[in-house]
């Protein structure tokens, strides 16, 4: 009885939150449905009635819809590979017993506390100008034309700047996976014979391993979305108009809202099969 | 062929010296067991054979060759941790057969030698499973497979029971006791539990703060201690130390007595006393007696007894199996 009416109370305590919560999810979702089945120009006629899937078709058949496509993949897949990589061995270096180890550490996590807008703007002003950027100068020391950074390779230079905001956040996820790693268990392998590339890769790795899928599952979700490092770079220009970015050109730089938000649809599927795929792999790794 | 030669061994982990300068003789087949209170440096001794750790000085020789620089996966020594530390994500086979594989072994060879150690260590119905779904027992079975399969001239055993339950803490004693006698194999183990060490060893060494205090057979051991710490380690119950008036009485500044060389007596005897807690174990009982000017004293008597709480009893000691104890400790 005692955790019946416990159990009740609870819920009657975090409904406020529950529907909070619900009610910013819900209202958005349903105006960004009912804007897609609309055909809406706020500058040209306003709302115009129903249109059926009229915005859907005409999202999908756009000449910027698959290489937007595109552009989000490698920018996401791009991003993932640089952070685990490094990530994994900033872990292991950071790891090791060293003198100052409690700052390095603070300051490898440093970039993540910098904000995305602030930070393209250092990389964009600092470093890739191609006049005054510290890689311009460093190039011009080596005798060396500057590379225009953000016109000649601007997605490597967009997956450059968003993999060094990440990666302080994968490499402290990993970081507590290695520390929690047995030392008697590598121990245990060198009596066994395994090298320090083996141990790695025999011992390290698998251990590492759900970890690993949580940095891919959690960066996976925020980079799917990632606007301002565009926005403040090269403003969508030099193929880095990414799905997220489409929408935001659609809704407010051709003033149509009803496209754009069945863009937003289209954006929503995606990440939720990403999401599920993801979950799935997470779950058969909790499993073991 | 498993005999270990420490020379002159010392082992400092910045200025504290662990290990002071330590030599050992160990002989082909023996089972040796390193014994001593927490602290006192067994496991470093035992990591120093392995080579998990690096002497400060000194030699170790394996088969006569010197070993102190050949890496730990060379000097063909197998270790099973306390912490079995098996690897999770593979299955017992995998784990059996992993040093194998590490020392390129073919297939057909691997899956052999580790059916046998399956077969021996009764792993067999378990060889597919992970560790996580394992018991203590056979995770530490699985250890002990991983060992066998890479026929080591010595085995290396770093408490590897303490994380087991009383009960089955014994059988593991009796089968790891039992493979000793089946592969004839060099047995170095550490334990900080005195009676693990006296049921397996064939030899004791008793250490002490980075000291090798005595090294003997069990019986040696627990019938002439060296010095008044060994014989307080070894046995169970502890053995009584009287000093004072009642020691000199006996003729050394400290006299030890085992708890079974005191009799006891409700009418008569050397000592008089007040009887304590007694444990009635049914083979024996255990009785913690206060004697007048002597403080508290055990004294194992049969299972029959008749002494409860309270009662007046009388101890008279078995004059030729005092343990006699100069002012510094040493034996007589």
């Amino acid at each position: 009885m005692a955790t019946q009416n416990s159990r009740s109370a609870a819920r009657l305590m975090m409904a406020p939150a529950v529907i909070l919560l619900l009610g910013w999810m819900l209202v958005p979702l349903t105006m960004t449905l009912w804007f897609s089945f609309r055909k809406y120009l706020p500058l040209r006629g306003g709302d115009q009635g129903w249109v059926g899937f009229d915005n859907y078709v005409r999202f999908v058949s756009s000449s910027s819809f698959w290489p937007s496509v595109q552009t989000t993949l490698i920018i996401v897949g791009g991003v993932l590979i640089i952070t685990v990589v490094f990530g994994i061995l900033l872990a292991l270096l950071l790891d090791q017993p060293m003198w100052g180890q409690g700052v390095v550490r603070i300051l490898v996590i440093a970039p993540f506390f910098v904000m995305p807008t602030v930070s393209a703007l250092v990389w964009k002003n600092i470093f890739m100008d191609p006049v005054n950027g510290l890689f311009a100068h460093l190039w011009k020391f080596f005798g060396a034309t500057p590379v225009e950074w953000l016109s000649q390779a601007s997605v490597q230079s967009i997956i450059m700047i968003v993999s060094w905001q990440w990666l302080p956040f994968a490499t402290l996820i990993l970081l507590t996976a290695v520390q929690s790693l047995d030392g008697e268990r590598l121990e245990a392998s060198e009596m066994d014979g395994a090298n320090p590339l083996q141990r790695f890769g025999y011992i390290v790795l698998p251990h590492l391993a759900r970890a690993i899928t949580i940095v891919v599952l959690i960066q996976t979700i925020f980079l799917l979305s990632i606007f301002a490092e565009i926005f403040v770079t090269t403003g969508g220009a030099f193929g880095t108009k990414t799905l997220s970015y489409l929408i935001f050109q659609r809704v407010l730089e051709s003033q149509n809202i009803g496209l754009g938000s069945a863009g937003g649809i289209y954006a929503v599927i995606l990440a939720n099969i990403v999401a599920i795929f993801l979950m799935r792999i997470v779950g058969k790794n909790l499993d073991a | 062929m498993g005999r270990i030669t420490l020379k002159e061994v010392t082992k400092s982990f910045g200025t504290v010296e662990v290990i002071k300068p330590i030599n050992l003789e160990i002989e082909d087949g023996e089972f040796v067991v390193f014994v001593g209170p927490s602290g006192c440096g067994k496991s470093t001794l035992l990591r120093l054979i392995a080579g998990l750790e690096d002497v400060t000085s000194g030699h170790i020789e394996i088969n006569g060759t010197d070993a102190t620089a050949i890496p730990p996966a060379k000097r063909g020594l197998a270790m099973v941790f306390q912490s079995y530390a098996l690897y999770p994500h593979m299955s017992v086979r995998k784990n059996i057969a992993f040093p194998l594989k590490m020392a390129g072994v073919d297939k057909t060879e691997i899956n052999r030698k580790v059916d046998e150690a399956a077969r021996v260590l009764n792993l067999s119905d378990y060889i597919d499973r992970r560790p996580g779904q394992l018991s203590g027992g056979q995770r530490q079975r699985v250890a002990i497979g991983r060992a066998i399969v890479r026929e080591p001239d010595a085995f290396l055993f770093d408490e590897p029971l303490s994380n087991l339950d009383a009960a089955l803490r014994g059988n593991m004693r009796l089968e790891i006791s039992e493979l000793h006698q089946t592969l004839a194999t060099t047995m170095i183990y550490v334990t900080h539990d005195q009676v693990e060490a006296m049921t397996m060893a064939n030899k004791i060494v008793v250490l002490r703060d980075g000291i090798i205090e005595q090294v003997g057979a069990p019986i040696d051991l627990y019938k002439n201690p060296r010095n008044l710490f060994v014989a307080e380690f070894i046995g169970s119950p502890k053995m009584n130390i009287i000093k004072g008036d009642a020691a000199t009485e006996l003729g050394a500044p400290t006299v030890g007595i085992r708890p079974e060389h005191l009799e006891v007596s409700k009418t008569k005897g050397k000592w008089k006393g007040t009887v304590g807690v007694s444990e009635h174990l049914g083979s024996d009982t255990f009785l913690h007696i206060e004697a007048e000017g002597i403080g508290t004293v055990n004294v194992r008597a049969d299972g029959e007894i008749d002494l409860h709480h309270g009662d007046v009893a009388w101890l008279t000691p078995q004059v030729d199996k005092l343990h006699r104890f100069d002012a510094t400790g040493l034996a007589i």
